[in-house]
C-alpha cells in the first residue's frame, strides 16, 4: 500500500473526491447552490459571524458596567443604550432564531430523513438570501445611528427617538420572512419526504423539535412582521396606532410584540431540546427514556407557548383577570419542560456514558437549563414578578435559558455533527477545555445577576448604585471568561478544517440515518434511499467501535 | 365574579407565618406587603433549589457510576425499560401540585397589590424624561414624602414615554403609561429613606431617573409639611431655585460646573451671548430663561438636541423667579 492509509477506509463510500463540499468549486457554486448542506453551512458561518458581533457588544456592555457611571472612555449613556439594543437584536433575530433550525437543521434534517434535500430547495436558498438582506438592514441601522430602543422596540419611545429605528425594525421584518420560509420548508419536508418505514413515532427527536419550531415560525412570525410595519408607518407618516398623542395605545404594542416574541422564545429553545435529545442517548449508549412524551411535549409547548404572552406584562396595566389566566397557563408549560429534564436524566441511568465534547455540552445544558427553568417560577408567580419585573433577575433568567440553554445546545450539536458536516474530527482536548470554560464563564456571568436583580438593580442601566458594583464586576469577569471560551472553541473547530478528511461515517455510534452515509455526505446524500425498520435510538448493541477508523461499524454477525 | 371565586380559593391557602427572609437576596422590608412577597420568594427558592440540586446530583452520580471506560471497550448499556408509567405520572403530578400552590399564592398577593385602599393618602406622580414629580397635600417635590403606617395610593401619569415606578423595599412596581392613569399603593412600616428607580427603559437618562421615598413618623410628616410651607413662603429666591432644580430633575441634563451634558451648563450662562438654530443670537436674560422653562422648543441653542420637556403649569411665578435667580447666581 503506497497511498496514505488515513483516507481509504474512513467511509462506506470514497468521499474525498466526491462530496458536497468539493463537488463544485467557486464562490457562485456556494451562493447559488440549491444543496441544503451548502445552504446550512453558509447559514452556519453567517450566524457565527453575527454571534461574534453580538458578543462584542455584550463585552462592551459588561466592560462599561465595571464601574457606576462612565467607565470606558468615550462611551456615553446613549452609546450604551445602542450597545444593548444591538446586542439584543443581533442575538435574537440573527443568531438564536436561525442558529439551530436554519444552520444545523438545514444540514442535518434531510439527512435524518434519508432524503436528497428539503422539499423546496429554491425556497431554502431564498430564505438564506433574505436573511442576508435582513442582516444588511440591521447593519445599516448600526451605520446610520444605531437604534437605542432595546430589542423590544417599545412605543412611544421607538417612534420618538432620533436614532435609526426604521432600518433595524425593517431588518427584523425582513428576517421574519427568512424564518417563515425555513419553517414552511421544514413542515412540508417532514410531512412528505420521510423514508419508507419512518412513521411519525420513528422520527428522531430533533426532527420532532424542528417540526414544532416550524409550526411556531409559520404561525407567529407574521404578527411581528405586521407589528413592526405598523411601527414604521406610525414613525414615518404619523398615523396613530400606538402613540397616545395620536390616539393610539402603547400597551397594544406590548401585546402585539409579545404575541410573537413569547412564542419566539420557543423558536429559540425547542430546537435545543431536540439537539439534547439526540446527544444524550447516543453518548449513554441507551435508547431515550419516554420517547413519545418528549416528542409530543415539544408540540404541546409550541401550542401552549401562544397563550402566555401576557406574563411579560404583569406590571403594564393589563387587567388582573388577564394576568391571572396568563400566569396559570405559564405554569402549565413548566410541567412538560420539567418532565423532559427527568427523561434525559433517566436515559443516563444504567447507560455507558462517554464524555466527549457534545456530551459535556449536554450535561452543561441540563445543569444550566434547570437553573434557567426554575427561576422562571419566580417570574410566573404574579406577586413576586411585580418586584422582579424589568430587573437583572429577568436578565439572568433569560440568559440562563437562551445562552445557557440554546447556545449551549447549539455548541453541543455543532460538535456532535461537525465530523458529519465537514468530514473532519475536531481536537477533542480543545473541545473539552472550551466546553468547561464556557460553562464556568456563563455561570460566573449570569448567576450574580440573579442577586443583583432581586436586591434591586433594574435592567438597561448605564449608571447604578455603588452597592451593586461587586456583583457587576463578578459578572464582567465571567463575560470575558465566556468570550475566551468561545474563542478557544472556535479555534478548535476551525483548525480542523485545514486537515484532510479524516472523519468516519459514524464517530459516535449513533443509529439515526445521517450517520449511515459518508462524512462529509455525497451531494445526493445517500447512494440508495434508506429504509427504516426500528426506532431512531434502537440498535446501539449492534454497533461496534473500530479503533482503526475511529468510528463505529455494524457488528459482524 | 371571577375575583370573588379566586378570593375564596386563595383564602383556603393562606401562607403560614414564617420569620423574615435572609436579607442578602432581597432589599430591606419596609412595607406591609413585603413580608408576604418575601415569604413566597423564599418558598420558591427553597423548592427550586431542592429540584436543581437534585438534578445536578443525579447527573453527577450517573456520570460517575455509569461512566464508560473507553470507546474501544465497546461496553453495552444495561437494559432498562424505555418508559415507566408510574414514575412518569409521579414526576408529573408532584410539580403540578407545587405549581398550583405557587399560582394561588401569587394570585392572592397580586390581587392585594392591585386592590387600591379607599381611604388612602393620594399622591399624584408625574414621570417625564428623566425625573419624577410627586404632588400631594398642596406640595410638590422630586422626592416622595409620606407618613409611616399610612396607606398611600400613588396615581401615575407620564408626559412622554413609558416609565415604571419601582420601590424595591416596598416590593411594588407599576408601569407609567402615557395617555392613561395607572396606580399603585403601599403602606410603609419603617421610617427612613428608600430608593425609587425607573424600571421601564426610557432613553438616555433612564438610569439617572433615581429618587427616594422619605418615610416620616406621623409627627415628623406634619413638621415637614409646615417647614415646606415656610420654605416656600420665606426662602430667598436663589435658594428656592437651587432646591427646585434638585427636586425637579434639572440636573439630569444641566450641570453647574461648566461641562455641557444633554443641555447647556448653567455656570456663567446668565448674561452670556449665545447662538440659536434659527440663526439669531441673544443675550440670556430673565425673559429668555422663563421662555426656556415654559416653552423649551421656542428657541434651540446650537449644538444641543431639542429634547427638554415643558414645565408650563408645573411651576408658579415665584418658583420660576427662584430658578432665574439661582441660574443668575452661578457665575
Amino acid at each position: 500500500m503506497a497511498t496514505t492509509t488515513t483516507t481509504d477506509f474512513v467511509s462506506p463510500q470514497p468521499s474525498t473526491t466526491d462530496n458536497y463540499l468539493n463537488n463544485e468549486k467557486g464562490i457562485l457554486s456556494w451562493l447559488l447552490t440549491l444543496d441544503h448542506k451548502r445552504i446550512g453551512v453558509m447559514y452556519l458561518f453567517s450566524v457565527l459571524a453575527a454571534f461574534a458581533l453580538g458578543g462584542t457588544f455584550a463585552l462592551l456592555i459588561r466592560a462599561e458596567l465595571w464601574t457606576p457611571g462612565p467607565t470606558l472612555p468615550g462611551v456615553t449613556a446613549d452609546m450604551y443604550n445602542q450597545f444593548f439594543t444591538l446586542h439584543g437584536a443581533i442575538m435574537v433575530f440573527l443568531v438564536i432564531i436561525p442558529g439551530i433550525p436554519a444552520a444545523l437543521g438545514n444540514i442535518i434534517l434531510p439527512l435524518q430523513l434519508g432524503a436528497k434535500d428539503v422539499a423546496f430547495p429554491r425556497l431554502n436558498l431564498l430564505s438564506y438570501h433574505v436573511w442576508i438582506l435582513g442582516a444588511c438592514f440591521m447593519l445599516l441601522s448600526l451605520v446610520l445611528g444605531a437604534a437605542d430602543t432595546g430589542w423590544t422596540f417599545y412605543t412611544p419611545y421607538s417612534t420618538m427617538t432620533e436614532t435609526a429605528v426604521i432600518p433595524a425594525a425593517f431588518g427584523a421584518f425582513v428576517l421574519g420572512f427568512s424564518s417563515i420560509f425555513t419553517g414552511l420548508n421544514f413542515i412540508v419536508t417532514i410531512h412528505k419526504l420521510r423514508p419508507k418505514g419512518m412513521t411519525w413515532f420513528r422520527m428522531p427527536l430533533f426532527v420532532w423539535a424542528l417540526y414544532s419550531t416550524a409550526l411556531i415560525q409559520v404561525l407567529a412570525t407574521p404578527v411581528i412582521a405586521i407589528t413592526l410595519l405598523m411601527l414604521i408607518v406610525e414613525r414615518t407618516f404619523g398615523i396613530g396606532i400606538f402613540d397616545p398623542l395620536l390616539g393610539g395605545d402603547p400597551v397594544l404594542f406590548e401585546h402585539f410584540f409579545w404575541f410573537y416574541s413569547h412564542p419566539a422564545v420557543y423558536i429559540m429553545i425547542v430546537p435545543a431540546f431536540g439537539v439534547i435529545s439526540e446527544i444524550i442517548p447516543v453518548f449513554s449508549r441507551k435508547p431515550i427514556f419516554g420517547y413519545k412524551f418528549i416528542a409530543l411535549s415539544s408540540v404541546a409547548i409550541a401550542i401552549l407557548g401562544f397563550l402566555v404572552w401576557g406574563h411579560h406584562m404583569f406590571t403594564s396595566g393589563q387587567s388582573v383577570l388577564a394576568g391571572t389566566i396568563f400566569s396559570a397557563i405559564t405554569f402549565l408549560i413548566a410541567i412538560p419542560t420539567a418532565i423532559k429534564t427527568f427523561n434525559w436524566l433517566s436515559t443516563m441511568y444504567k447507560g455507558r456514558i462517554h464524555l466527549e465534547t457534545p456530551m459535556l455540552y449536554a450535561l452543561a445544558f441540563l445543569w444550566v437549563f434547570t437553573i434557567g427553568g426554575v427561576t422562571g417560577m419566580f417570574l410566573a408567580v404574579m406577586s413576586v414578578d411585580v418586584h422582579l419585573h424589568d430587573t437583572y433577575f429577568v436578565v439572568a433568567h433569560f440568559h440562563y435559558v437562551m445562552m445557557g440553554g440554546s447556545i449551549t445546545a447549539f455548541l453541543g450539536g455543532l460538535h456532535y455533527w461537525w465530523p458529519k458536516a465537514f468530514g473532519r474530527l475536531y481536537n477533542e482536548t480543545i473541545g473539552r477545555i472550551g466546553a468547561l470554560i464556557v460553562f464556568v464563564g456563563l455561570n460566573l456571568t449570569f448567576f450574580p445577576q440573579f442577586i443583583l436583580g432581586s436586591r434591586g438593580m433594574p435592567r438597561r442601566y448605564y449608571n447604578y448604585l455603588e452597592e451593586f458594583q461587586g456583583l457587576h464586576q463578578l459578572s464582567t469577569i465571567g463575560a470575558f471568561t465566556l468570550g475566551m471560551g468561545f474563542l478557544l472553541t472556535a479555534y478548535g473547530l476551525l483548525s480542523s478544517l485545514r486537515k484532510k478528511f479524516d472523519a468516519p461515517a459514524n464517530p459516535w455510534g449513533a443509529t439515526t440515518l445521517e450517520w449511515q452515509t459518508a462524512s462529509p455526505p455525497p451531494y445526493y446524500n445517500f447512494a440508495t434511499p434508506p429504509e427504516v425498520t426500528q426506532g431512531p435510538y434502537d440498535g446501539y448493541e449492534n454497533l461496534e467501535y473500530d479503533e482503526k477508523i475511529r468510528g463505529y461499524v455494524p457488528t459482524k454477525a | 365574579m371571577a375575583y370573588q371565586f379566586f378570593h375564596c380559593l386563595s383564602s383556603l391557602a393562606a401562607p403560614p407565618k414564617l420569620p423574615d427572609s435572609p436579607f442578602f437576596l432581597l432589599p430591606p422590608q419596609a412595607s406591609t406587603i413585603s413580608g408576604e412577597i418575601d415569604w413566597l420568594f423564599n418558598i420558591i427558592l427553597l423548592i427550586c433549589s431542592i429540584v436543581t440540586i437534585g438534578v445536578i446530583l443525579a447527573m453527577v452520580y450517573f456520570v460517575r457510576t455509569y461512566g464508560a471506560k473507553s470507546r474501544a471497550a465497546n461496553e453495552k448499556a444495561d437494559k432498562t425499560s424505555e418508559h415507566n408509567t408510574t414514575l412518569e405520572i409521579t414526576w408529573s403530578v408532584i410539580p403540578l401540585v407545587i405549581t398550583i400552590a405557587f399560582f394561588v399564592w401569587g394570585f392572592k398577593g397580586y390581587v392585594n397589590l392591585k386592590t387600591m385602599p379607599r381611604d388612602a393618602l393620594e399622591v399624584q406622580a408625574t414621570a417625564q424624561k428623566w425625573s419624577w414629580l410627586f404632588e400631594h397635600s398642596g406640595f410638590s417635590s422630586g422626592e416622595l414624602h409620606v407618613p409611616v403606617n399610612t396607606k398611600v395610593r400613588v396615581i401615575l401619569r407620564s408626559t412622554d414615554v413609558l416609565h415604571a415606578l419601582w420601590i424595591p423595599s416596598f416590593r411594588t412596581k407599576m408601569d407609567v403609561v402615557p395617555g392613561r392613569y395607572t396606580d399603585l399603593w403601599f403602606e410603609a412600616t419603617q421610617t427612613g429613606t428608600f430608593p425609587i428607580h425607573c424600571a421601564e427603559y426610557c432613553g438616555r437618562g433612564h438610569s439617572d431617573m433615581y429618587s427616594r421615598v422619605v418615610v416620616h413618623t406621623k409627627a415628623d410628616f406634619e413638621a415637614w409639611k409646615k417647614a415646606e410651607q415656610n420654605k416656600n413662603d420665606s426662602m430667598p429666591p436663589a435658594e428656592l431655585g437651587a432646591k427646585l432644580a434638585q427636586e425637579r430633575g434639572c440636573f439630569g441634563c444641566h450641570t453647574i460646573d461648566g461641562t455641557p451634558k444633554v443641555g447647556p451648563s448653567w455656570k456663567g450662562l446668565f448674561g452670556s451671548r449665545e447662538s440659536y438654530t434659527d440663526g439669531t443670537t441673544l443675550v440670556i436674560d430673565e425673559n429668555h430663561v422663563k421662555e426656556s422653562i415654559e416653552d423649551p422648543q421656542a428657541k434651540i441653542r446650537v449644538g444641543f438636541p431639542p429634547t427638554m420637556p415643558t414645565f408650563k403649569g408645573q411651576l408658579n411665578d415665584k418658583q420660576i423667579t427662584g430658578l432665574i435667580e439661582y441660574i443668575k447666581s452661578l457665575k
